[in-house]
């Protein structure tokens, strides 16, 4: 195994890339009410959605989400039965695969078994005719890129599968394509191979400067190699952000329970005061207060979510805004984390995740003790759908 | 070593000595002798009364004037050659009619393939002689393909097809065309259609895709077929006595006729020993095939 080299994390190098912000951005792929539909299923249930140049895209949900016929309409290997998708300006609808400045790297690699690493490499490029000697040239500074210098004579069936997947992206960024889908790049991969992977594919979006869009189911991918990322459910797509606002700032129950963990009390929405909404749990409770730019008409049904990390535990009443009684429930000790389940007035169960930054000897509580959970207004978010 | 173990080894060894190399023996000794006319038809016979002795005579009067003749005679190695060709060019039609075949089976929707793998075993179902037999019907002057192209105006009388070499190649090609079939479906059944996407996304256009990829991944097929095709086609005897014609030259009819009709075990017996040895160098080649097929695949 090549050791990766440790990449650095990318969030640093590009704090201020967000063309999606910029008005005069132009996107390299935009759909407009994109429709699929095979024949009674509908896969794809209008989507517009627009991709800019460098950017590294996900398409993020559950399996039969329509993530996978959106890439294969981008690939070419699907015709929309709606809408329309322009690459660079250009209404790809009807332009064969083959003729796609567009790439794929396949969930299964689907490398040629009886090609070399190199003749696989090679394969776009002596399609497009390109002289012997630059394709030797390209071949050769793609396995320089994804450090498979020395297996270059090897067949697929000799090497690891982690050199395979970088085979296949090697395959299919030789020809410099303008857009490259990955589909579910990782899912083959075992867990730890596919931490250290997912670094050197930011590292090497990076380098070429390609512009990424990636299928995949797992959250955490996603959430580490992208820009933005797009939360797919039955056809449609939910929500699209970047991944700290997916997380910090989900628009619905949906995209709040799909990534990461989080807990939902419902409510009636209150009055609203200098942005903050008050929600009522029960008639005659202290309401809980949530922060919010706009104010729900009084009485609206109303949604908080707090994520588990954000929610501290007390002996004592806290401060916070926010402070409900409960009783503990059950614990699960995970390590370097500690998760308390809460059962609070209603029956409801709440977490809270607490950091294990000392290593105290007993845990500070037990089961069925009393206690109380506590936040700031500041760190929930108030959902209506 | 107990004898469970041995038993297990030993079947298989067991199988071969008794029907293999038994047999093999019993011919080979035929073929070292000379025809007589006595029963059996040949000397030196094994005179058990004499003890050691007759054993000892029996060896020494063995000679190699059967392979000598062979050699001697021009007609058995026309003959040899002759099958070969035949063996040759059967076995190229016979891959290039299995192939489109076992293609579209491959790519035939999953509820359709257990019927077209019926349809193409069926035919073994029923005799292999009659199935032959019942091309007399349909190439024979009277038959019903001249009937048909004369009826349709193709032609005004019949075309001589029953009795020549068109006609074996008609009946090799259609009695073998399942063993073809069936190992260039197994390899094009497990062809990953994504490979085909990744040649297009990668530029191909769907015909060069196929030369390629669909191709070059089928070739373990394409040999398997074509041996299983070659090898027993190359001894057919019953395709060109029933098909062929006074002069369709195979081997396998050399050797009916030297058994049967010249009362001539020996010469018989060289015939085949000597077709053995042609064929071993086949099953040899087609044994290394098979041999790397198995490495590459782990």
């Amino acid at each position: 195994m090549v050791s990766a080299k440790a990449a650095a994390p990318q969030s640093a190098d590009r704090p201020d890339f967000a063309p999606w912000r910029d008005a005069d951005a132009k996107p390299l792929i935009q759909m407009r009410n994109l429709v699929k539909r095979f024949g009674e299923f509908t896969a794809v249930d209008g989507i517009d959605l627009d991709i800019y140049p460098r950017e590294f895209f996900s398409l993020l949900g559950p399996s039969g989400c329509g993530k996978t016929t959106i890439m294969r309409m981008l690939a070419g290997f699907e015709e929309p039965t709606e809408g329309a998708i322009t690459l660079d300006g250009q209404d790809i609808a009807g332009v064969p695969p083959n003729r796609r400045p567009v790439n794929m790297m396949f969930q299964s690699y689907a490398l040629f078994p009886h090609l070399s690493v190199e003749q696989n490499i090679a394969f776009g490029l002596k399609r497009e005719g390109m002289p012997k000697d630059q394709i030797t040239e390209r071949v050769a500074e793609m396995l320089r890129l994804v450090q498979l210098q020395q297996f270059a004579s090897r067949k697929p069936h000799q090497i690891s599968g982690g050199q395979r997947q970088r085979v296949a992206l090697a395959r299919s960024l030789a020809k410099a394509p303008k857009l490259l889908l990955l589909d579910e790049p990782l899912g083959a991969l075992d867990k730890k191979l596919r931490t250290q992977t997912q670094f050197e594919l930011m590292d090497i979006q990076e380098k070429t400067g390609t512009t990424f869009v990636i299928v995949t189911h797992d959250q955490e991918e996603a959430m580490t190699v992208s820009s933005r990322v797009a939360v797919m459910d039955n056809g449609r797509i939910m929500q699209v952000a970047t991944p700290r606002d997916i997380y910090e700032a989900p628009g619905s129950r949906y995209v709040a329970e799909f990534i990461g963990d989080v807990n939902l009390i419902e409510g009636r929405a209150g009055v609203w005061v200098d942005g903050q909404q008050q929600i009522h749990r029960h008639e005659g409770e202290q309401p809980l207060v949530v922060q919010a730019e706009t104010a729900l008409p009084e009485g609206a049904q109303a949604c908080l979510a707090i994520r588990p990390e954000k929610v501290e535990i007390f002996h004592e009443k806290p401060a916070h805004a926010n402070a409900v009684q409960g009783k503990v429930l059950d614990i699960a000790y995970l390590g370097s984390t500690t998760t308390y389940h809460v059962e609070i007035a209603g029956g409801l169960v709440l977490k809270a995740l607490v950091a294990n930054a000392h290593k105290d000897l007993e845990t500070p509580f037990t089961w069925d003790d009393q206690c109380w959970l506590g936040w700031t207004a500041r760190r929930s978010v108030v959902l209506t759908q | 070593m107990n004898w469970r173990r041995f038993l297990l080894i030993g079947t298989p060894y067991f199988w071969l000595l008794a029907f293999f190399l038994v047999p093999f023996g019993i011919v080979l000794r035929l073929a070292l002798s000379d025809a007589a006319i006595a029963i059996p038809p040949y000397t030196p016979v094994l005179d058990l009364s004499e003890g050691w002795r007759g054993l000892r005579d029996m060896v020494a009067a063995w000679d190699f004037e059967n392979f000598q003749w062979l050699l001697d005679d021009d007609l058995y190695y026309i003959a040899y050659l002759s099958s070969l060709k035949i063996a040759a060019l059967s076995t190229l039609l016979t891959l290039l009619v299995a192939f489109p075949l076992a293609y579209g089976m491959a790519r035939a929707p999953e509820h359709w393939r257990p019927a077209l793998m019926m349809a193409v075993i069926l035919p073994f179902w029923s005799s292999f002689l009659i199935r032959v037999y019942a091309w007399i019907g349909i190439l024979s002057n009277e038959g019903y393909l001249n009937n048909t192209l004369i009826a349709l105006g193709f032609i005004e009388s019949p075309i001589r097809m029953l009795n020549t070499d068109f006609a074996v190649y008609i009946g090799i090609v259609y009695t073998y065309l399942p063993f073809a079939v069936l190992p260039i479906y197994a390899t094009l059944d497990k062809l990953d259609t994504s490979l085909l996407e990744a040649a297009e996304d990668l530029g191909c256009s769907r015909i060069s895709a196929f030369w390629l990829i669909v191709l070059p991944l089928s070739r373990p097929g394409l040999i398997a077929g074509g041996f299983l095709v070659f090898i027993p086609v190359v001894g057919e005897f019953i395709i060109p006595s029933i098909l062929g014609g006074p002069d369709t030259l195979m081997i396998g009819r050399v050797l009916w006729d030297e058994f049967f009709s010249n009362r001539d075990w020996p010469v018989a017996s060289a015939v085949a020993i000597v077709l053995l040895l042609l064929l071993i160098i086949p099953i040899v080649l087609f044994q290394r095939a098979q041999e790397r097929v198995r490495e590459a695949e782990q």
